[in-house]
């Protein structure tokens, strides 16, 4: 059996990748898809501490974070789609005009 | 397996303000373009019947959903400071709205949102509730940060927030898993009878997750380090959204924050390094804030700056950790909203049709223009900055004097000092509105009567709270779990 440790190992992994990516990457798209990657790598964490504590809260709450982030994903690309409109672009670095 | 029984006056107020919020939405539907005002009429009841129901729960106290909603002292006097800034805001949006062409159904809608999604942070007692309360309070802000879609700097603040919330609730999350892998449970009353027994000592995974859920209520609190969006967004949002959201997501934040603090990492050995934390985060955060608004010249970003600097002074009040500090920071974030909110209103007050006006320069001669508008912005002002006889220095003196009675005597040192530091930029503006003349090449068109209405509330509160604070010192005592 893979012990635990290791789940959350690559969960860690998964999270930091996806951190990092949200700080270099300069596509607004791309910046989603590494929050995308963050919440991903906690909700394997989820599954694996609930199945190995048998507890099934850890896996419900699997289901509410998919959920949040569709709904989440929904709302940028509206916005995004009208900055592209307006811009012409989905480079965060040219969608910068407010600063100071 | 049976259906547990739900006792729905547990959650009454928040299911009556989701409710009115989709009645606004089909209401809408039905509304000419010149009927739609009746949306903030409608929003407004809605709020009222909220709160009405609120009160109907004073003296109460239970659980239910298995132990997810809670019914206490701390839950209702959060719910009744929501409602209250959802209520002062629909008020001051409604000219905002209509001389912007902003004049939407859906703007009420995620306002109410926005309001029920703090109602059910403040009301949680499960990370589970709470991480929802709070998506739905966030997810409801970005749309309206970007609700003037024609305006490109209204869109680039939702989508700068959306990107940064978003990684917040990401950090959030993974903090909750933590904690959840650490006690087996999501329950915060859980959580901390398994802290009570099991010894955390070379455990540092619990320490880990509380740092992340620190990151995730810090960024919605606007706490530095976490603060760097608050700027941007405050200033590309629209006026009467960022004021709303300057107050709401702030009160919600802090609520959750407390709440999870307080009753899930009450435990000596946690208690201690989450003071520090806090202590931290507040020195930095009130610094961070004051020092940045000095430099600022558009009023959006001074104001911006200045929230940033008051979530450092609550900070402050949680660092304590008493019942004492709670009752500071209930009362804080109170006065916060009458003098913040009442700022705001003054700032949608000097734009017109079509136009807004941001500069602080726009500040200048306004007690020649008009006297009354310049004399309860100084009010808030010198609130904001904690000059007697206003609700910002009872709000300070309360925090100070409950972290003097902790011994955190430095922490309140650098608490003074940096308010002596906020004086130099709100008497800034005042010093233009009453020193410098006025430019002539703007008038100001007459203030609708709902933001007047407003004003006057924000004013009465203000000056009630500094000259007469004994019922509400009375009141914050029910800030209890």
């Amino acid at each position: 059996m893979i012990p635990l440790s290791h789940y959350l190992l690559v969960s860690a992994i998964l999270f930091t990748i996806g951190a990092v990516g949200v700080l270099i990457r300069r596509n607004a798209i791309l910046i989603f898809m590494c929050i995308e990657l963050m919440l991903n790598a906690v909700n394997l964490s989820f599954i694996a501490l609930a199945a190995y504590q048998n507890l099934v809260d850890g896996q419900v709450f699997v289901f509410f974070v998919i959920t949040v982030a569709a709904a989440e994903v929904a709302v940028g690309l509206a916005i995004l789609v009208y900055l592209f409109y307006q811009r012409l672009t989905t480079d965060v670095d040219d969608i910068n005009s407010l600063k100071g | 397996m049976p259906i547990p029984s739900i006792d729905f006056t547990v959650i009454l107020p928040i299911l009556i303000l989701s409710c009115a919020a989709l009645f606004v939405l089909l209401l809408d539907l039905f509304l000419s373009a010149e009927r739609r005002g009746l949306n903030a009429y409608v929003s407004l009841a809605g709020v009222a019947a909220a709160a009405a129901a609120t009160s109907l729960q004073i003296g109460r106290s239970g659980t239910t959903l298995e132990g997810m909603a809670v019914l206490d002292g701390f839950g209702l006097a959060f719910e009744w400071l929501l409602l209250g800034i959802a209520a002062l805001s629909v008020l001051f949006s409604i000219p905002y709205v209509q001389q912007h062409n902003l004049n939407r159904g859906e703007y009420y809608v995620l306002m109410l949102f926005v309001t029920a999604g703090g109602m059910v942070m403040a009301t949680s007692n499960d990370l589970i509730t709470i991480f929802l309360g709070y998506e739905l309070l966030s997810l409801s802000l970005y749309v309206l940060a970007a609700f003037a879609r024609e305006r490109a700097a209204s869109g680039e603040a939702g989508m700068k927030y959306l990107l940064l919330g978003g990684f917040a609730s990401a950090f959030l999350l993974y903090g909750i898993a933590l904690t959840f892998g650490t006690t087996g449970t999501t329950n915060l009353t859980m959580i901390a009878a398994f802290f009570d027994k099991t010894p955390i000592a070379g455990n540092a995974l619990p320490l880990i997750g509380l740092a992340l859920l620190l990151i995730g209520f810090g960024f919605k609190i606007a706490a530095a380090p976490f603060h760097a969006w608050a700027p941007d967004v405050y200033e590309g949002a629209p006026t009467s959204v960022t004021a709303f959201m300057s107050s709401a997501a702030k009160v919600a934040g802090f609520a959750a924050l407390a709440r999870v603090l307080f009753v899930a990492f009450p435990s000596p050995a946690l208690r201690l390094d989450w003071g520090n934390a806090l202590a931290a985060l507040a020195i930095l955060t009130m610094t961070v804030g004051n020092i940045a608004a000095l430099l600022q010249n558009n009023i959006k970003r001074l104001l911006a700056y200045s929230g940033i600097a008051h979530a450092g002074y609550i900070l402050i009040a949680l660092v304590t950790g008493t019942a004492q500090g709670l009752e500071a920071a209930l009362f804080y974030l109170l006065a916060y909203t009458f003098m913040n909110l009442g700022a705001w209103s003054v700032v949608i007050a000097l734009g017109r049709t079509g136009e807004e006006r941001l500069d602080l320069s726009d500040f200048a001669g306004l007690s020649m223009r008009h006297p009354r508008l310049a004399a309860v912005m100084t009010l808030f002002l010198l609130s904001l900055a904690g000059i007697p006889p206003t609700a910002g220095l009872m709000g300070k003196w309360l925090i100070f004097s409950a972290a003097i009675q902790q011994n955190l005597i430095p922490l309140a040192v650098i608490g003074v000092l940096n308010s002596v530091v906020s004086l130099a930029y709100y008497l800034r503006v005042i010093s233009l509105m009453y020193t410098r003349p006025a430019d002539a090449s703007f008038s100001l068109s007459p203030v609708a009567r709902p933001l007047t209405v407003a004003i006057v509330v924000a004013a009465i509160g203000t000056l009630a709270l500094g000259l007469l604070p004994a019922p509400v010192l009375q009141w914050v005592q029910i800030v209890r779990f």
